[in-house]
C-alpha cells in the first residue's frame, strides 16, 4: 500500500442527482479544481428534479466537465493516481453516468476505482477547509433527500444515530416554498424571505419521536404549514409569508440543533460537523453555531460551495478509501439506496 | 484500422474489435455479446476486459471507438455512451455514432430482400427503419423512426408484395404473430435467425469503418445518444403549452 507521504491526486465525478461535478483533489484535502455544471434552470421549468432530463444532461456536459477539472488543476489523466465516482445513493440513470463513464477512463489508464458514497462524501467536505479536523465527530447532514444524524468513529466507518422518518429536511423546504409560491428551490429562497419575517409569529409543531431521540419528522411540520395557509384562505385572512417562511425554518432547526446536541452529548463527542445542502442555510449554521459554543462543543461547516452536491468531497472521501484499499471492480453498478457505511 | 465497437441500446450487451487491412480486407478480432439478465452496467466493462485479455489488445491501437448511437433504451445507450465517452477522453481517440437500427441492419448484409429491423420502444411503438442493399452498401429507404407497428405496416406495404422482407430486433418476438396473421397476410415476410437477429458489435464495427473512412467521426466530448424521443416530463410539458395556446387562440 502506498504510504501517506506520497502525493495522491484522485480525480473524482459525481453524478447522482442534477449536478454534474469533476474534481481534482490531492491528498484528500487539498483542492485543485471542483468543477460544478449545474441544471437546475432546466429543472425549475418543472417544479424539481426530472430523472429522465438529469440524466441526459449528464451525458452531454460529462466529458467537459471532467476535462475542465483536469485542466483547471493543471494535470493530465497520467498524473492522477486513481478515480473516485459516487455510486449511491441517488437517482439510477443519473449515477450510471458517472459510474460508467468513470470505469471507461479508470480501466484505459489503468487507474484504481473507488467507488464513493454519495453522503459520505457530503461528511467529508468538511475536511477540506479544516485540515484539522479528525474523527470521532458528528455530523448531521441535510439536503433535499438527506437527513442523518452520523457518528463519524474514523475514517470510513460510520454509525448512524438517526434519520428522518419521511420527508428530508431540504424536501420540507421545497413543499413550503412551492406552497407558498416561491419556486423550486425552497432552501435559499425560504431562508432570504425569512430575512423580513418573525419567526415567533406562528407555533409549527417541533417532531419528536418517541422511542428514538435522534430520528426526525418533517412531513408535520409541513402539513401544519399547509393547513394554515389552507385556514387562512378560508376564513380571508391574508397571511404574512416571510412570517411562515420564518416560523416555519425556525421549527425546523430547532428539532435539527435539538437532536444534534443532544447526540453530541450522549455519545461524549467534543466536535460537531454539518454537511449537504441545507447546511448553507444561515438560520441553521448560526443557531447550531450559538448552541456549540454554549456547550463548549467544536463546530465545522463548509463553505455553501462544498454543501451542495460537487465532486471535490467524493475526491476527499475516495482518499480514506482509498488509504484503507478499497477497490472496485470493472462491474461496478450503480446503487440507487446504497447504505451509508456498505462497501 | 482498428475499431473498438461497443452497443448496449437493447436486452443485448455486445463487444467487439474490428479491423481492416490496406487491401480493405476485414477481419472480426474479437466478438463477446451477452443476452442475460445481468445490467449492462455490470456485464459491457468486465466484457472488454475479456477481450482486452484474450486478444492482448493495446487499447491505445485503436483507431476509434464505436458506439450505438440510439434509439434503443434510455438508460441503456447511456451506459453504452459514457463508457465510449470515457474511453475516447482517456485515449484521446474519436468516437463514431452509428445508428443503432442502422447496424442492426447491417446483421443482413447483401440480402436482395427489404431489411427492417424493429426494437421494442414500449408505448405501443417500436424503433425501426426500413432497409435495403444496393451494391454492396447499406441503403436507407426510410431511417430509423419510432412508429406505431400498425405504421411500419403500411409504409411496407408500398413494397412490392413478392419483394420479400426480413424482420429482425427484439421487437420481433413481440409483434411477430400480427405482422404474419394480421398486417402483412399477402407479404413474404420472414424472421431472422438467432445468430443474427440482434445487436452484434462487429456489425456495428464493421459499418462504422465505412463511416470512419469518410470522416464521419466526431470527439468524446461531443458525442451524445440520439433517443428518437423526448424525456415524458418535456412531452407532458410540451402538451400543456400546445393545450394552453389552443385555448388562448380559442378565446
Amino acid at each position: 500500500m502506498e504510504t501517506e507521504n506520497k502525493e495522491i491526486k484522485i480525480l473524482a465525478i459525481e453524478s447522482s442527482c442534477d449536478e454534474t461535478a469533476a474534481a481534482v483533489v490531492k491528498n484528500g484535502r487539498e483542492v485543485l479544481s471542483n468543477v460544478i455544471s449545474s441544471q437546475i434552470d432546466l429543472h425549475k421549468l418543472y417544479g424539481g428534479v426530472v430523472p429522465e432530463i438529469a440524466s441526459r444532461k449528464h451525458i452531454e456536459k460529462i466529458n467537459q466537465v471532467i476535462e475542465e477539472a483536469l485542466s483547471e488543476a493543471n494535470v493530465t489523466l497520467d498524473d492522477i493516481d486513481a478515480i473516485g465516482v459516487t455510486y449511491g445513493p441517488g437517482l439510477v440513470g443519473a449515477l450510471l453516468v458517472g459510474v460508467a463513464e468513470a470505469k471507461a477512463i479508470a480501466y484505459a489508464k489503468k487507474l484504481p476505482l473507488i467507488g464513493v458514497h454519495h453522503i459520505e462524501g457530503h461528511i467529508s467536505a468538511n475536511y477540506i477547509e479544516n485540515k484539522e479536523l479528525e474523527p470521532p465527530f458528528l455530523c448531521l447532514v441535510v439536503s433535499g433527500g438527506h437527513t442523518h444524524l452520523v457518528c463519524v468513529k474514523d475514517y470510513g466507518t460510520y454509525e448512524i444515530l438517526g434519520r428522518t422518518r419521511d420527508d428530508a429536511a431540504g424536501e420540507a423546504f421545497d413543499k413550503v416554498a412551492r406552497a407558498i409560491g416561491l419556486g423550486y428551490p425552497g432552501g435559499p429562497k425560504i431562508d432570504k424571505l425569512s430575512r423580513e419575517g418573525n419567526p415567533d409569529a406562528i407555533p409549527f409543531p417541533r417532531a419528536h419521536i418517541e422511542d428514538s431521540p435522534y430520528d426526525f419528522s418533517f412531513s408535520g411540520v409541513k402539513s401544519s404549514v399547509l393547513n394554515y395557509i389552507n385556514g387562512c384562505q378560508m376564513k380571508g385572512i391574508e397571511y404574512n409569508r416571510a412570517d411562515i417562511a420564518a416560523s416555519f425554518q425556525k421549527a425546523v432547526t430547532d428539532v435539527l440543533v435539538g437532536n444534534a446536541m443532544h447526540a453530541v452529548k450522549e455519545y461524549g463527542l467534543n466536535k460537531l460537523a454539518i454537511a449537504g445542502g441545507v447546511a448553507s442555510n444561515s438560520t441553521l449554521r448560526t443557531a447550531m453555531k450559538r448552541a456549540c459554543e454554549e456547550n463548549g462543543i467544536e463546530f465545522y461547516y463548509p463553505s455553501p460551495i462544498l454543501c451542495t452536491d460537487n465532486a471535490a468531497m467524493i475526491g476527499a472521501a475516495a482518499y480514506y478509501e482509498y488509504l484503507a484499499g478499497t477497490r472496485h471492480g470493472w462491474d461496478l453498478n450503480a446503487v440507487p439506496n446504497l447504505r451509508l457505511g456498505e462497501r | 484500422m482498428r475499431i473498438l465497437a461497443i452497443d448496449s441500446s437493447g436486452l443485448v450487451a455486445t463487444v467487439a474489435v474490428v479491423e481492416q487491412d490496406k487491401k480493405a480486407v476485414g477481419k472480426t478480432v474479437a466478438e463477446y455479446t451477452i443476452n442475460y439478465k445481468k445490467t449492462h452496467s455490470q456485464t459491457l466493462l468486465p466484457m472488454l476486459d475479456e477481450i482486452v485479455r484474450m486478444t492482448e489488445l493495446e487499447l491505445g491501437s485503436v483507431d476509434a471507438i464505436a458506439v450505438a448511437g440510439g434509439p434503443g433504451s434510455f438508460t441503456g445507450l447511456r451506459i453504452g455512451s459514457a463508457t465510449a465517452k470515457g474511453l475516447g477522453l482517456a485515449l484521446e481517440k474519436p468516437l463514431i455514432h452509428v445508428p443503432t437500427v442502422d447496424a442492426l441492419a447491417y446483421n443482413l448484409c447483401y440480402t436482395d430482400q427489404i431489411v427492417c429491423p424493429i426494437m421494442d420502444a414500449r408505448r405501443n411503438q417500436v424503433y425501426t427503419g426500413i432497409y435495403e442493399f444496393e451494391d454492396e452498401k447499406l441503403n436507407i429507404i426510410e431511417p430509423q423512426m419510432a412508429v406505431g407497428i400498425e405504421e411500419l405496416a403500411e409504409r411496407l406495404c408500398r413494397f412490392p408484395n413478392d419483394r420479400g422482407i426480413i424482420f429482425l430486433g427484439d421487437g420481433v418476438p413481440v409483434h411477430r404473430e400480427r405482422l404474419q396473421n394480421e398486417l402483412l397476410v399477402n407479404y413474404k415476410i420472414s424472421f431472422a435467425p438467432a445468430h443474427m437477429n440482434q445487436q452484434r458489435a462487429a456489425a456495428l464495427g464493421t459499418l462504422a469503418m465505412d463511416y470512419y473512412r469518410t470522416g464521419r467521426v466526431e470527439t468524446a466530448a461531443e458525442h451524445k445518444p440520439d433517443y428518437l424521443r423526448l424525456s415524458q416530463a418535456e412531452r407532458e410539458r410540451a402538451e400543456r403549452e400546445l393545450a394552453k395556446k389552443n385555448t388562448e387562440s380559442n378565446c
